[in-house]
Parts: structure tokens; sequence; C-alpha cells
């Protein structure tokens, strides 16, 4: 393991395949196929051979056209997916020696409860709307084993502040609350337990371009707050550039480049990240 | 008062009403139950002839675990001659031809509903509980198959947050009968509409308690020396009804869950033990004393 840089998050040979499989899976599948489906067993193999280091206080922007298996690699990494294959691990479990995918389902709880955070593209995955937006903060915070009543209001209160919903709203039902609000909502859920590790799936489409822009902000200001190491997805290389340090390009469940969002922008390797990057011009 | 010796066994039925089957399952699920403290056992039996909500889940654990040698003692809401106490003493013993009691340190087995008697039990005695709704989640998920797996995970976050917005909104939790408890650290129940005076007696008892739930045929149980923990926050803690400055009436006790009546000098506000044997037999000590002192 390289020393140099201390990673939060280290994937190795992740995949994931929905169906049930054949030995040509792999060899006949990915960008040189144009395809994630094996044309033998109909399977589709949504991530294959997708590695990376996040390190601290970084954020890596996963790029890529919808369906190249950028929510599917989060989902296995926040354990909503089972992994087919590949190696994950946290620095801040277990001395970074020791593969989540292989834990039990109750220390998996335990590692997403606590030591991770999640944003969704639909808030109403990550915040229940029956729930109040402090009850929503709460939640996050209980099943992280805060059990003190008034550390839960004021850490809520802080940090539903913080995400500029206003304090009066606190004890109100996300129901009523308009999109751009109960995304600050999941986004203040998410960061409840103070996470070493956030990840950001699509947190902006479907927003109004001016909330967008304000989400974003929110996000970037945190970042630079916290220091919280962040994995943020998107098929928008404007949201990549705005917020990704580095920036990994997926296209039919594999990656296909990796570098500093820049040099990606300016001087794309791959072909397909050409195109991807010329069509925003 | 009611006459206990005039109620008789009659022929006709098996011992206990219940047929040797059914005991068999019940018993077994009861076995289970006690083996994993606070965890709803489903149970299989034949619909029983008696409306539910007359504690046949209840009705059902004592059948199945009472025996000829057994004494018994069933009580409503605190008080033997409660109607639904006396329905099910007369059928228990019409069918089992036990003994009876009202005295709770002489019963074996004793079936109740909403209390648990304020005398200390021993090892020697089993409480049967009779419950109406099972699943204490159901205060925040109707599904069944849901709340399965938010037990099966110990994921009890959402009840959590529930005590949170109680807090918030009544500025303390609201819940008073059929409080949330953790079982053994593990499994949450509900203690069934028990007062939450009675919660802590649950806690490292020496006694056996079986909940039997007939709706939804369920069995669940906490074994003696078994640690129940009712839901509570570090600050805010779990407390139970506030009698202090209250009497009984009847007894003077003044450590004892109370019902309120009304009814005193000027309308006023009394208070009478909810246990009535035991505010008998503290009124019949409480008079003997009188008497000695009185020679
Ligand atoms: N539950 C599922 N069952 C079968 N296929 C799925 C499932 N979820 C995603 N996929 C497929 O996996 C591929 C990657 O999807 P996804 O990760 O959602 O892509 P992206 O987020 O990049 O748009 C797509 O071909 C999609 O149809
Ligand atoms: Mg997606
Ligand atoms: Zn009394």
């Amino acid at each position: 393991m390289p020393a140099s840089n201390a990673f939060v998050l280290r994937v190795t040979n992740l995949a994931k395949r929905y169906g049930q499989g054949c030995p040509s899976c792999y060899a006949l599948t990915g960008p040189a196929f144009a395809t994630n489906i094996c044309p033998c067993c109909g399977s589709i193999v949504a991530c294959h051979d997708i590695g990376f280091d996040l390190e601290e206080g970084e954020i890596l922007g996963i790029v890529g056209e919808s369906g190249s298996g950028k929510s599917t690699l989060v989902r296995c990494l926040y354990f909503d997916e089972e992994v087919t294959g590949g190696e994950a691990f946290l620095a801040a479990y277990g001395k970074g020696g020791v593969n989540l995918f292989a834990e039990s389902s109750q220390r998996k709880r335990f590692i997403r409860n606590h030591l991770m955070g999640m944003v969704y593209q639909n808030p109403l995955l990550g915040i229940k709307p029956h729930f109040t937006a402090g009850g929503n903060v709460a939640e996050k915070l209980l099943t992280a084993d805060v059990y003190n009543y008034a550390d839960i209001r004021a850490r809520a209160a802080s940090l539903l502040t913080r995400t500029e919903i206003p304090r009066a709203r606190m004890d109100d039902f996300p129901a009523r609350f308009s999109g751009g609000m109960q995304q600050r909502v999941q986004i203040a859920k998410a960061l409840a337990n103070n996470p070493p590790l956030l990840f950001l799936d699509e947190i902006t489409t479907g927003l109004d371009l001016s909330v967008q822009a304000r989400v974003l902000d929110l996000v970037k200001e945190i970042q630079r707050e916290l220091g919280i190491a962040m994995l943020v997805v998107s098929h928008d290389l404007g949201v990549i550039r705005m917020l990704a340090d580095r920036t990994a390009v997926l296209k039919n469940g594999r990656m296909v480049e990796i570098g500093l969002t820049d040099q990606i922008l300016e001087d794309p390797q791959h072909q397909y990240t050409q195109l991807l990057v010329h069509s925003m011009l | 008062m009611l006459n206990l010796k005039a109620i008789e066994r009659k022929g006709g039925y098996n011992f206990a009403f219940l047929d040797e089957n059914t005991k068999r399952e019940i018993r077994r699920k009861t076995l289970k139950a006690v083996a994993i403290p606070g965890y709803q056992v489903p149970f299989a039996s034949p619909e029983l002839p008696i409306a539910r909500g007359w504690g046949t889940g209840g009705l059902q654990v004592t059948m199945s675990i009472i025996g000829p040698d057994d004494t018994l003692k069933v009580i409503d809401q605190g008080c033997d001659g409660g109607v639904n106490a006396v329905n099910i003493r007369k059928l228990l013993v019409k069918t089992t031809g036990v003994g009876t009691t009202f005295d709770t340190a002489a019963a074996s087995i004793i079936q109740t509903r909403h209390r648990i008697p304020e005398e200390p039990m021993s090892g020697r005695q089993i409480l049967v509980l009779q419950v109406p709704i099972p699943e204490p989640l159901r205060f925040v998920e109707a599904s069944m198959a849901k709340t399965r797996e938010m037990h099966s995970e110990m994921d009890y976050s959402r009840m959590w947050v529930f005590l949170y917005e109680n807090i918030v909104k009544w500025g303390e939790i609201t819940i008073g009968a059929r409080y949330p408890s953790l079982v053994n650290k593990r499994y949450l129940i509900d203690p069934s509409p028990i007062p939450r005076w009675d919660v802590p007696k649950l806690h490292m008892a020496e006694t056996l308690y079986l909940f039997g739930a007939g709706r939804e045929k369920r069995i669940y149980a906490v074994p003696p020396h078994t640690s129940v923990e009712p839901l509570e926050f570090e600050d805010i803690r779990f407390r139970v009804e506030d009698f202090s400055g209250k009497a009984c009436v009847r007894c003077g006790s003044d450590h004892t869950y109370m019902n309120e009546i009304y009814g005193g000098p000027g309308g006023g506000k009394l208070y009478v033990c909810s246990d009535s044997s035991r505010c008998d037999k503290l009124r019949a000590q409480r008079g003997e004393a009188k008497t000695h002192a009185g020679k």
C-alpha cells in the first residue's frame, strides 16, 4: 500500500452484476463493446474492475452517461447493494485493513451508521417525510448511538441552520418542503454522525437551476469547513468541474479514466472522455 | 365477596379445555419464547369459542401450563373481582378443578390484564399477561413484514425518533401504558397495557413473565433475572407515575399504584389502590393491629 497519501476509502476490483452471469460476461461487455449487457446470458455488468483511492479531504467526482454504473457503485459502497466481487477499505475502520464487503450485515450497518453519510438524488430515499426535519437528523444520530436528547436537539438545530433550513421549520414535516429544502435536510442528516466519508449521488439533478447552484455552494462550503472526503456522482460535467478535485470517468460499467479534474477537462485521454468533454462545450 | 368454593370442575371437557395437541404446541412455543427473551414467537391454535379481547392469548398460555396442583389467581386491572377476571377464573376452574386464591403470595399461576401485583413474587410463580397488541413497533410501522425485519436487525431507530418527537411536541414522553422496553439488551417488547409503574417489576425479577396475544397469536417471555429497560434518553429518563403526597383511602398505603376516584368530601379526588387484594391484606393487617392495641 502506498504510504504517501493517506486514503479515506480504497476500492479495488469492485464488480456488480445483475443476473446469473456466465463465463463470458466480463470479456464481452464494456466500452469496447459499447454495452454492459452480456450477449451470451443477458446479465447486466453494471460495474466491473473499478478501483481508486479517495484521499483525506478530497472530493472525487464520478462522471459518466446515464446507465454507466455510477449509482450502482455508490450504492454498493453504502451497502444498499451487495457486490459481486471486489474489496473496499475504510481508514476509519479496522485501521484500513478490513475488507468491508466481507463483514457481517450487522457490522455493515455499524459502518454505515457511524462512518458514512449518503445523499440520494431523490431526497425521499434519504429522509422520511413523516418525520420532522429535526427528527430526520435525530434518526441518524440515534443510529450512531447518541442518546442524549439535548445533544441531539442542539446538533440537529446547528446542522439544519448550517444547511439553511430556518430554525422555525425544524419541527415541520419535510413532506411540505420544496425539493431544494428537502435536499438540504437530507444533507444535514447525512452529516449528522460527523462521517469521515460522504456519498452524493446526483444531488442537484431535478432541482431548478438557481436552487442547484445554492446546493452546490453549500456542499463546497461544508467540504471546506469539515474536510470530509466526498464521492460526488453526476452525469453533469458542470457539477463535477465545480466540486471535484479529481474525477473518474465511467463508461458501460468500467472506469476508463481517472485524474485531476482540470486535466481531464482540458486534456482528456480516453476517446470516450473526449466525446463527453466536447459534447459539453 | 366472591365465593371461590362455589365453582366446581365440570366434566365433558379436556383438562383445561384445550386439546392436548394445542397445549403441546403452545408449551413448545413458550419454551422458545423463554429461550429468546423478548422475541415474539408465533403459535398455532384453533379459535377459542370466546370473543377475542377477553384475553384469549393469556388464557391459552395459562390453559397450556396449568396442572391440577396449581393455585390460580386471576386479576383484571389489579382487581380479582372484575368481570373479565371472574369469567376467566370460572372457565379455568370449571375445566381444571384447580384451587384459586386472591392472595398473590399463595398463587402459583397468576393471569392478569393491565397490572402486575404489587407484592413481590417468587421464582415458584408464573405471571401470565394478556396482550392486546404484541408489536411495540406498531407505534411507528404498520407492516408486519417490516417490523419483523426491524427486530431481526435490532433497528429501533424509528421508535427512538418517535420518542424524540414526542418530547419535541409535548415536552416529555407521553406514553403511559404499553411503554416500549428492551429485553435482555436485544428485543424491544410491548409489556402489555400495564402502567409505567409496573415496568420496573419486570427487570431482573425472580418470576417468569409470559405474554400471550390471542388475536395475533404471539407468545413472548421475560424469564427471571433478565434485564428489561424502558427506552429513555440519557438526560430525559423513564419515570413511573407520581403518587407523591397521596395515599389509599382504604388501606393508607402511599407506595402503590392508585386509581383516582371522585367523591371525596366536597367532590374532591380520592385515591385507592389498584391492586385490590393487597389493599384488602393491608387493611386487614391494620385492623388487626388496631384490635391488638385495643386489648
Ligand atoms: N436493480 C437492478 N437490476 C437490474 N439492473 C440494474 C439494477 N440497477 C441498475 N441496473 C442496471 O445497471 C446499469 C447501471 O445503472 P446505474 O448504476 O443506475 O447507472 P447510472 O447511475 O450511471 O445512471 C444500468 O444498465 C441499469 O439498467
Ligand atoms: Mg444514477
Ligand atoms: Zn389500598
